[in-house]
Formats: C-alpha cells, structure tokens, sequence
C-alpha cells in the first residue's frame, strides 16, 4: 500500500504529522458562522416550502462538505479513506430512494388506528372493539 | 505495508520484542505494528470504517424523516413552530466553534504544544456542555408543554406561551386563553386570515416530536459519548503523551466530533428551518 499520492502536495511526505495552518481553520470556521447565519435568513424569506428546503440543503451541504475536506482533513488523507467514506453515502442514498418509492404503500394510519382504540379501551368499560382486518 | 528499515530491524528473528530502535524510541507504538505510520494508518482507516457505521446507523433515522415528511408535510409544518429557531442557532454555532478547537487541537498534538492543547480540549468540552444545557432547556420546555411522541402526546397551554411559538405568531388574543367568547373569537378570525391560532394540530402531529426526540435524542447520546472521549483525550493530554509520531488518538477523537458536527449541520436545517 503506497503512500506516495497522498502527500504529493507535500515536501515533507516522510513525515506523519501534516499540521494544518490555523488561518485556514480559523477561516473555514468563519465561512461555516456565515452560512449559519446564511440559511436561517433565507428561511426567513419565505421562499415557499419546496424552495427554502432546496436552498437549505444546498447550504448544509457545502457546509458539510467545509467540515469533511477541510476540518477532516479529507481532501489530503489517503483516498482510500474518502471513498470508503463516501461509499457510505451511496447506500444511505440507495436505502432511502428505495424506500421512497413505495411510500404510498404504507398504511399510515395504522398507529393512530391502535390509538384509538386503545383510548376507547380506556374510557369504555366494555371490551376494546378490535380493528377489523378486512 | 511493511516499511523496509522496519523490516530490517524487527525482521522475522527478533520476535516481538521491545528492544528495536523504532519500538525504543516511540513508547505508544503497541508491539504489533513496525512503524508509527503503520500503526497511525491502521487506525485512521478503522475510525473511518467507524465513522461509515455511524451514518448508516442515523441513516435510518433520516429516511423515517424522509418518509414522514413526504407523507405529512402540514405536520412538520405546524410542529416546527414549536423549536425555538434562535437556540437551535446556538447550539449549531457552538458546535461549530467546537469542531475549530478539535481541528486546532490535532494541530496542537502534532506540534507538541501541550498547554495549547489543553486549552483547545478544555474549549471543546465547554463548548459540549454548553450545548447539553441549551438541549436540556429545549427539552424541558416540550416535557412540561405535553409536545412529546406518540400517546404523551398531550399539549398543554404552556405550548401556546413559548416563546418561540409566540415569536413566530405574535401573542394569542386577549382572553383567548382563559376561554372567554370574544378571545376565542378573535382567535377564530385569526385563522380564517391564515394564522395557526387555534390549537388543532393536525392528525399525526404526535409524529414530528417522535421524530425530533429520536433524532437530537441520539444525537444528544453521541455529544455526551464524545465529551467522554474528550475528557479521556485530556487525561492523555495532561500526561503530555502526544507528539509528531503519536497524535492518532486525538485525530480519530476529532473525526468523531466532525461527524457528529455533520450531522448536526443537517438537523438543523430540517427540524428548525422549515418554512
């Protein structure tokens, strides 16, 4: 396993420790504060609901995306660890398209059903009626 | 990934023994790894496997959320109302400030600039309370108002005079409150204009709280085990263990933090921010 690639970007790659410049962390913290600050104004612009949540995502996301190369240090790590972290996007991106596609599917009513019927238990003194199922 | 000196030296006569030059002058280098980046990079890579886990594990939660949202957006609507937007943008902020010291205090640790190191943990781990209590104020505030998950779903009058409810909507009527006619009436105006003033919340209301506790809920778990790791990274620290070939601990206890940062970054938005 090669650790040349990594540290091309770097005279010293035989040493282990590549300290980060406190003016580049102290200024990714600033651009984190100001798209903070950022995405709570927009949401009070009232964009509409579909807009706003767009603009919202699009904010965490190069908010996270600071903090992942940058502050985990990422963008110079060995890429074997990016992928295996990215990778992990991929399945959660896979679990929910997969799960949103049948969403119509669910019986969302079922919970509320049960507390129902399990609040008429309680007040009725008779035995709960049980939901018929079908 | 054997490095060739090491080969040399450890070689396959010696066994596992302390007496090699590498071993002898790096005291946290375990037996079992020849070099000091052998054994950074094993762990590096094993808290990023860790890290991988710890997104799948809350991806679960944030497809509930998909799902239930998608289903209910009204719910999320009229539940968001009841987040305090201004605390939730403390908290972010905090720990925002706290993923800075982490990064600065891996910076310290390859530096050997012990006394900064501390400070930094010592930053980080205010920062953590600091979040804790505003968490704690924020759920208090839900448990006495009745805005809890599933059949403790039982919202009191409280839920009417927190503030950020009240921000959001100005003050209920006069006499709404206390059940007099004309304030109900006025409420009843209200909403005809638009305004939330009644307290019907719409069916599945119950579901954004479930959603809200489960998720900063275990968030909330992942902070407090991070604090425990801080402290333990102090503790470390204290005893001046860290240096240019031994940072690996504090590394991987800031790519923790990062990531319960990242995680952070997005509840934000979707619990507090919705329009």
């Amino acid at each position: 396993m090669a650790h040349d690639e990594k540290s091309a970007h770097d005279p010293h790659h035989d040493e282990l420790a590549h300290p980060m410049p406190v003016s580049m962390l102290i200024g990714v913290w600033a651009v984190l504060m100001f798209f903070t600050v950022l995405t709570v104004w927009a949401a009070q612009q009232g964009l509409g609901s579909q807009t706003s949540f767009i603009v919202a995502m699009i904010i965490a996301t190069i908010k996270a995306g600071l903090v992942m190369s940058i502050f985990m240090h990422l963008w110079w790590d060995k890429r074997m660890n990016l992928f295996t972290f990215l990778g992990s996007f991929l399945f959660v991106m896979l679990f929910i398209g997969m799960a949103l596609t049948d969403k119509s599917e669910y019986n969302h009513d079922i919970i509320s059903k049960m507390e129902s019927d399990s609040a008429q238990a309680q007040t009725s003194t008779g035995a709960p009626t049980m939901p018929s199922t079908k | 990934m054997t490095d060739a000196t090491a080969e040399a030296v450890h070689g396959h006569s010696g066994g596992h023994g302390h007496q090699d030059p590498i071993h002898a002058a790096n005291p946290f280098l375990a037996h079992h790894f020849d070099t000091p980046r052998q054994q950074f990079e094993a762990g590096k890579f094993g808290i990023w496997l860790f890290l991988v886990t710890e997104i799948l594990f809350f991806s679960g939660l944030f497809c509930a959320y998909t799902i239930y949202r998608t289903l209910d957006p009204d719910v999320f609507e009229w539940g968001h109302y009841f987040l305090d937007t201004k605390l939730g943008a403390v908290n972010t902020s905090v720990l925002i400030l706290s993923s800075l010291t982490a990064a600065w205090a891996v910076r310290n640790a390859q530096l050997q600039q012990h006394r900064a190191l501390i400070i930094n943990i010592v930053i980080t781990l205010l920062c953590a309370s600091t979040f804790m209590v505003v968490k704690y104020t924020e759920y208090s505030h839900k448990f006495h108002a009745g805005l809890l998950p599933g059949k403790y779903f039982q919202p009191t009058e409280e839920a009417w005079e927190m503030p950020s409810y009240e921000k959001k909507n100005g003050p209920p009527p006069e006499g709404f409150l206390d059940g007099k006619p004309e304030g109900i009436e006025k409420a009843e105006k209200l909403i005809t204009r638009g305004h939330p003033y009644k307290f019907d919340p719409p069916p599945h209301a119950a579901r954004f709280f479930g959603i809200y506790f489960c998720m900063t809920g275990l968030h909330g778990i992942h902070v407090l085990v991070g604090m425990g790791i801080w402290i333990w990274m102090l503790v470390k620290g204290v005893k001046r263990q860290f240096g240019p070939n031994y940072f690996g601990p504090v590394d991987y206890a800031a790519l923790y933090w990062h990531l319960v940062d990242l995680i952070w970054i997005y509840l934000f938005p979707l619990l507090y921010l919705i329009d």
